[in-house]
């Protein structure tokens, strides 16, 4: 710990001073939580660690990702293992996006009256509200690119009065725009053609023999964007 | 000539589409062209407005608040159940002050709604402020012995004091029939209820009641029925088709159910693709059979 004067925060209602300008979640660890669930990629991507905290003074909810927002002095924290949400079980293909599908499998967004509540517990900063709305007249165009940046976190879901769930509704969008509107990639197309009649099948049967640590060699070690040809 | 501020509401941009691209297609000819209210959202519906909550006001006060922003004095609905909400919200909101105070309490990421934005339906705006008259003037190919129901339903008209005219005896979307060319067929059930949302719950009195209406139309020798919400249009579809299907009803007499602005758009003489295919062909059926110099 540096010389710096430590920030107070209470989690679960317990003071604990930890270091100042560390993240939520790296806070409540140094605290002494070990997290189970609610904790994912630590890059504020994979939308596990959606959380909510409380100023003193302020009368209002915060909502942040744990592992994005700084801790300050005065915060009131716990952390969110998960949020019930059931997602519809849907067959892609068959679906006729010519109906309003997302209130066939949501009936629920009908029961918005526009308090907004979602939006204001976007850690994205998502119009999530406006993306319900645009769900009710069928937009689905409106619903992608609204919700684009939504990583699931499920805040939204967790405090709708409606019991709405936004997150899942807009994903049903995304996948629906991508069959009716986007062309089929080739080069996909080709790959699962090849891999259908058995392509990768050596690579992947000595991938299932590795142990762990020879895994996370390779995991570390892998090319994620393979340099383009002719490129320095 | 300033643009009219429109909410369409969510039905016109799904399973009523027709009902906007007519809408907006003959504004657009009498010289009144529609600017849609920027991120509007549900009204809220009237079925909404039957518990006694300030919450299922919210989404029309933060419409009233949208208009606000723009400095819309009005906003103006042609869906007739939108319109009803919405009216019946601002005249709340717009006098009583302590509970406009407390919904701007709880929507604070918005401004402060102040008050005063007027909801119109679009009928209001033809007869008041277009005029007859004008319409007559715009209308190139005269609807000439299409004898059409005017169908108000519920909402246009009730309750008083809401309604945009006499809720028992109304006149306006018949005054506008007869600008078109068209011949009004009165029947006693103009101002009856559809079976509104019982559709959903209780489909059968929903059927009931627009099977009446439908054949009080056919009585009386219409063969269209004018419509200005999404909800009774459906209803009475859905009553006609299931009808025709089981021969209760025969194509030859069931009349079109059809929006009052694709029939102004019909005898605006607007682009055909406009019209329905059964509305067209109850329109060219009827001029055939005008006599030649009428």
């Amino acid at each position: 710990m540096t010389d710096e004067k430590p920030t107070q925060i209470f989690i679960m209602g317990k003071a604990y001073d930890v270091p100042p300008g560390v993240t939520i979640m790296d806070a409540m660890e140094y605290a002494g939580y070990r997290f189970v669930r609610g904790a994912g990629c630590r890059s504020g991507f994979c939308g596990a660690c959606g959380t909510v905290y409380r100023k003193e003074g302020d009368y209002r909810f915060e909502f942040a990702l744990a592992c994005q927002e700084m801790v300050q002095d005065g915060m009131h924290l716990t952390q969110l293992p998960f949020t019930p949400a059931p997602r519809a079980a849907y067959e892609l293909p068959s679906l006729d996006s010519s109906e309003n599908v997302l209130l066939q499998y949501y009936p629920e967004i009908a029961r918005c009256v526009s308090c907004n509540t979602c939006t204001k517990a976007c850690p994205q900063d998502l119009e999530v509200m406006e993306y319900v709305q645009a769900a009710l007249r069928g937009d689905l165009a409106e619903v992608a690119a609204l919700s684009f940046d939504c990583i699931q976190c499920g805040l939204c879901a967790m405090r709708c009065p409606a019991d709405i769930k936004h997150y899942h509704m807009a994903q049903l969008a995304r996948r629906l725009l991508s069959v009716s509107a986007s062309p089929v990639p080739e080069h996909l197309t080709e790959r699962l053609k090849a891999m259908a009649s058995g392509a990768c099948g050596e690579e992947l049967d000595e991938l299932v023999g590795l142990d762990v640590d020879a895994l996370k060699e390779r995991y570390s070690a892998r090319e994620i964007e393979p340099a383009a040809e002719g490129a320095a | 000539m300033n643009a009219i501020t429109y909410f369409p509401g969510c039905s016109l941009k799904d399973s009523a589409a027709s009902f906007e691209r007519s809408t907006v297609a003959v504004m657009e000819r009498l010289g009144h062209p529609l600017e849609e209210l920027p991120r509007w959202t549900c009204c809220g519906t009237v079925a909404a407005l039957a518990t006694d909550d300030l919450m299922h006001l919210v989404a029309a006060v933060r419409n009233f608040e949208r208009a606000q922003k723009i400095e819309a004095e009005e906003i103006v609905a042609p869906c007739a159940m939108c319109f009803n909400t919405l009216r019946q919200v601002a005249m709340r909101v717009n006098v009583d002050v302590e509970a406009r105070d407390k919904i701007n309490a709880f929507m604070n990421e918005e401004e402060d709604y102040e008050g005063g934005v007027a909801v119109r339906h679009l009928l209001e705006i033809l007869r008041d402020r277009v005029g007859w008259d004008a319409i007559e003037e715009k209308v190139t190919e005269p609807l000439f012995d299409l004898p059409v129901s005017a169908y108000y339903g519920c909402t246009l008209v009730r309750p008083s004091g809401v309604g945009i005219d006499d809720p028992a005896a109304p006149a306006v979307l018949g005054d506008l029939l007869e600008a078109l060319g068209a011949t009004v067929v009165k029947t006693p059930f103009d101002t009856e209820c559809c079976g509104s949302y019982q559709v959903v719950d209780r489909r059968d009195l929903a059927v009931d009641r627009s099977l009446r209406i439908l054949r009080a139309a056919i009585t009386r020798g219409a063969a269209v029925i004018a419509t200005s919400c999404p909800l009774c249009q459906y209803n009475l579809e859905e009553a006609r088709r299931g009808a025709l299907a089981e021969g209760m009803l025969v194509e030859a007499t069931a009349p079109v159910v059809a929006y009052f602005t694709e029939l102004m758009a019909a005898a605006m003489g607007l682009d055909e693709e406009l019209l329905p295919a059964d509305l067209r062909a109850a329109v060219v059926r009827s001029r055939e059979t005008t006599p030649e110099g009428v």
